[in-house]
């Protein structure tokens, strides 16, 4: 898959450390920019020239993978799988490519890397990682991380991660992206140095916000149901798959049995002999066309596989917005409430319960001096409270606005990808139908000749 | 005489084929007193036909064989019985048409038992009628294959039915169970009824026609409980004693029953588990194809071609239903039957092995006793003309049982192929034509995003 990704230290520039979405980003025009550039997948900084002078594009590869050893953080010894990430870049006249970049890196890179993305892009669906361990496995594949099946698919997962990551507008900007690429030494720390960790949100603030929030854009709530029927879909169908494959594996590989003895019969016959050799001889072939057909079709798994997880990465997107809007009602609660206070205080109606009013109310009157420094506190309050709310109201739109963007645009690649999928599977099945037929046909031959 | 010849051909099976037992009888036969080698042909017809009624075709083979239960008699002629070379089976003019069905059910105080209902359509003389209808049981079954067993110790009997399963089955009476029986005992009637020798014997032939309380008494008679058990004993005593030479091509055939004993009876497990595992696969599938419907009520882009695919995987769902069944209608039956037969062939290597003993016992007593020579000579006599009896009809038994054997694996094996094919072309005919929906709608859809 190419992308073009011009000179890297201007084009990222304009997306810094504190990239969109970030809490406390006061950057909201760039923001704007930065959404509306990515569309048009032209320059971000608004510089039209650069786009004719995007000659070079990138390819990127996870050629290889190799077992390690090492010591990990409690200095014991583990074994590990590394991964071997290629960058080239493409000459565009003469389609010719230029290694620029390689190095390795481990499973808990990508994750680390992906993580941080979460955090910084929280409006964008992340694309989600292969998965950590082997689920709906079949008796034949094996559940063993080391396995070099295993590894293998998990070599084309990463590759895929990438590739996606790279083909988005905005995610492939990332300056932290663009390194993991290129820096191999030291690039654990850099990430950490962003502190992202720490931006991080909590957990717990967001269940309570899912379940407090009072008006979330009715959007990703139906969004936020999608993801969950997707999910259990998914997982349903994989999992029945993987019995289906199990069991047409059974009906293959018993055949194979008729192949030695039709051949162990074939030496007491005389006029049948040959007919049943050969005829056994195809029962071999057949059995052991099973393998191949299975592999297959495990690749197919693993494209659903990619949406079983997207599925968490879109709740991810919803979740955020849930906190966002939580935080709004919050702030805007707060704010109602100490307008409410203020108003009472120049009144001098109680209306609302304060412990200034109660003690007031026990211990004596304040002076009207105390009275107009309090207004006048409230009053400060009131005025950062509107500015707060005013600009938590804007990012809270900003980002439905770019969050629904990414969404309709992960959508079509769903439709896409998935449609794709499934008439790949046709295609397979297919395949399969026609080496049956095949294989049937000669051994009836040869049965016919008996 | 050849008009006497020629006439009552109509049943012709067991007819010798050095006189043409291939051809079609009441056809054009060569004119008396034509070219030497028809006339030498005529001529063995006409010896032949003058020994025996000519009529009664089949009483031919009596005088081979102990045919009738009544009487159990011992081959007069060895001479006929070397001419009698091979039996030949006539499909085209078969007379006797059985079947096997409707079981029921029926309960007394001490047991429950199942009986079937047989039919037998025939236009043989000897029967009374042309239509008879009776009704049996297992045990009934098992005392025709033994009497059969007793009248032709070296003849190959087609096989019953396990009386129960040991493995798996829990109620005796169970549908499947019943089913199964029954198609095997519809074959094994039509077997003997289409074998050459056993096909006129006595006993079959009351067991076809005769009413409840005549079978019970007709099977009274005949050699009782305790000459059987004294048969029993003697047979083992004498193969305790291990047989001393068993000829030539009955070694053969002995290797060749061990070794096709052996295979048989893997080739039936084989089958049996692929059906097993058809099944499950089956099972599995069932549930597969809904989950793509259940998907696609949240779709709305996918939701036809997800339909599409579940679609299609139904369809093979029911290919491969219709797989499964033509492997238990065909190919299971058909190759248990030969697994029954293989231990079957067994016993009659031991039946004919025992004949020899006995004739080799008498002749050791001869040489070693030397008193009552002249009773021995005798006795030995009469017992080597029983052992090249049972031989020559053993060897060519053996010859049609293997020609049968042959065919009906072939037509087995070949049928469950064609199965396979077909159930495969037709899940290829659904694929591909989802298929062509698809790209055909992509192939819109892309014209309308231009447009």
């Amino acid at each position: 898959m190419e992308q073009a990704l011009p000179d890297p230290e201007r084009r990222l520039q304009p997306a810094p450390l504190e990239p969109l979405g970030h809490p406390d980003a006061g950057l909201e025009s760039a923001v704007g920019e930065e959404a509306e550039g990515a569309r048009d997948e032209g320059p971000g900084d608004g510089s039209m020239m650069e786009n004719n002078f995007w000659l070079k594009k990138i390819e990127i590869s996870v050629s290889e993978a190799e077992k390690r050893t090492g010591r990990n953080a409690m200095n014991m010894q583990e074994t590990y799988t590394a991964y071997l990430i290629e960058t080239r870049s493409v000459e565009h006249i003469d389609g010719q490519s230029v290694l620029t970049d390689s190095l390795w890196r481990r499973y808990s890179e990508f994750e680390l890397l992906r993580n941080y993305l979460l955090v910084y892009y929280p409006h964008i669906v992340v694309p989600p990682l292969p998965e950590k361990r082997a689920e709906f496995v079949w008796h034949k594949l094996s559940a063993d991380n080391m396995d070099p099946d295993f590894v293998e698919r998990r070599r084309i997962g990463l590759e895929n991660f990438l590739l996606r990551v790279a083909s988005h507008p905005i995610l492939c900007r990332d300056k932290i992206f663009y390194l993991f690429l290129t820096q191999e030494g030291n690039w654990k720390e850099t990430v950490n140095e962003t502190g992202f960790q720490l931006k991080a949100d909590s957990r717990l603030k967001a269940l309570n916000a899912t379940f407090r929030v009072k008006n979330p854009d009715k959007r990703f709530t139906e969004l936020k149901h999608y993801s969950d029927e997707l999910q259990s879909v998914i997982s349903h169908l994989l999992r029945v798959r993987a019995r289906v494959a199990d069991r047409l594996y059974g009906v293959y590989k018993v055949h194979g049995n008729y192949g030695r003895v039709f051949s162990e019969w074939s030496a007491i016959e005389k006029e049948m002999g040959d007919g049943l050799q050969s005829a056994g001889h195809h029962m071999d072939v057949y059995a052991s066309s099973i393998d191949d057909i299975l592999e297959d079709e495990e690749h197919y798994a693993d494209q659903l596989k990619e949406y079983l997880f997207y599925a968490e990465a879109l709740r991810a997107v919803c979740r955020k917005h849930e906190l966002m809007q939580y935080d709004l009602e919050m702030a805007a609660q707060d704010l109602a409430s100490k307008k409410q206070q203020c108003e009472e205080l120049a009144t001098g109606t109680v209306r609302t319960f304060s412990l200034k009013g109660m003690t007031t109310k026990l211990f004596g009157q304040e002076t009207p001096e105390q009275r107009e420094a309090r207004i006048k506190v409230l009053e400060e309050q009131i005025n950062e409270g509107e500015q707060q709310l005013k600009s938590k109201n804007q990012e809270g739109r900003e980002f439905v606005k770019n969050a629904w963007a990414d969404i309709e645009r992960f959508k079509e690649q769903k439709n896409h990808d998935l449609k794709e999928a499934l008439i790949s599977y046709a295609v397979m099945q297919i395949s399969m139908c026609k080496k049956g037929i095949q294989v049937w046909t000669n051994a009836k031959e040869c049965f016919s000749k008996m | 005489m050849e008009g006497e010849c020629r006439a009552p051909q109509a049943r012709s099976s067991g007819l010798p084929a050095g006189g043409g037992g291939g051809e079609s009888p009441g056809g054009d036969a060569p004119l008396p007193g034509s070219s030497g080698s028809s006339a030498l042909l005529q001529a063995e017809v006409l010896d032949l036909d003058e020994d025996e009624d000519d009529l009664e075709v089949f009483s031919k083979d009596a005088s081979l064989m102990d045919m009738n239960s009544f009487s159990p008699v011992m081959p007069t002629s060895p001479l006929s019985m070397i001419n009698q070379v091979k039996f030949e089976d006539e499909p085209d003019l078969k007379d006797l048409f059985i079947t096997v069905d409707e079981p029921e059910s029926h309960v007394t105080t001490i047991e429950t038992f199942i009986t079937y209902r047989i039919i037998t359509k025939t236009s043989r003389g000897e029967f009374d009628s042309s239509e008879f209808e009776v009704r049996r049981r297992y045990q009934d079954f098992l005392w025709l294959k033994e009497r059969l067993e007793e009248a032709h110790p070296t003849l190959i009997i087609p096989p019953l039915p396990e009386k129960f399963i040991v493995k798996g089955m829990v109620e005796r009476f169970n549908d499947d169970f019943i089913e199964t029986r029954r198609k095997a005992l519809h074959k094994f009637l039509n077997r003997i009824a289409d074998h050459p020798t056993l096909t006129f014997n006595e006993d079959f032939k009351v067991f076809l026609t005769a009413q409840a309380w005549e079978l019970s008494s007709h099977k009274k008679q005949g050699p009782g409980l305790l000459s059987r058990m004294g048969q029993t004993v003697r047979a083992v005593a004498l193969s305790m004693r291990g047989v001393k030479s068993r000829p030539e091509e009955f070694m053969e055939m002995n290797n060749f029953i061990e070794i096709f004993s052996q295979k048989i009876n893997l080739i039936d497990k084989i089958s049996q588990r692929i059906y097993k595992e058809e099944r499950e696969y089956f099972d599995e599938m069932k549930e597969y194809g809904p989950i793509h419907i259940l998907w696609s009520a949240s779709e709305e882009d996918l939701a036809d071609t997800l339909k599409g695919v579940a679609s299609c995987i139904d369809r093979c769902c029911k290919a491969t239903e219709k797989r499964m069944s033509g492997l238990s209608e065909a190919l299971l039956p058909v190759v248990h039957e030969y697994v029954l037969y293989s231990e079957m062939l067994m016993g009659v290597m031991k039946r004919r092995d025992q004949i020899q003993a006995e004739l080799d016992s008498k002749v050791e007593a001869l040489t070693s006793k030397k008193a009552d020579t002249d009773l021995l000579t005798e006795e030995i006599g009469k017992l080597e003309d029983k052992v090249e009896c049972a031989n020559n009809a053993l060897k060519a038994d053996w010859e049609r049982w293997k020609q049968n054997m042959q065919n009906d694996i072939k037509s087995a094996f070949t049928d469950m192929a064609e199965e396979n094919i077909h159930s495969y072309e037709q899940c290829l005919a659904t694929w591909e034509s989802f298929l062509t929906s698809q790209t055909d709608l992509h192939l819109e859809e892309a014209s309308e995003d231009k447009s």
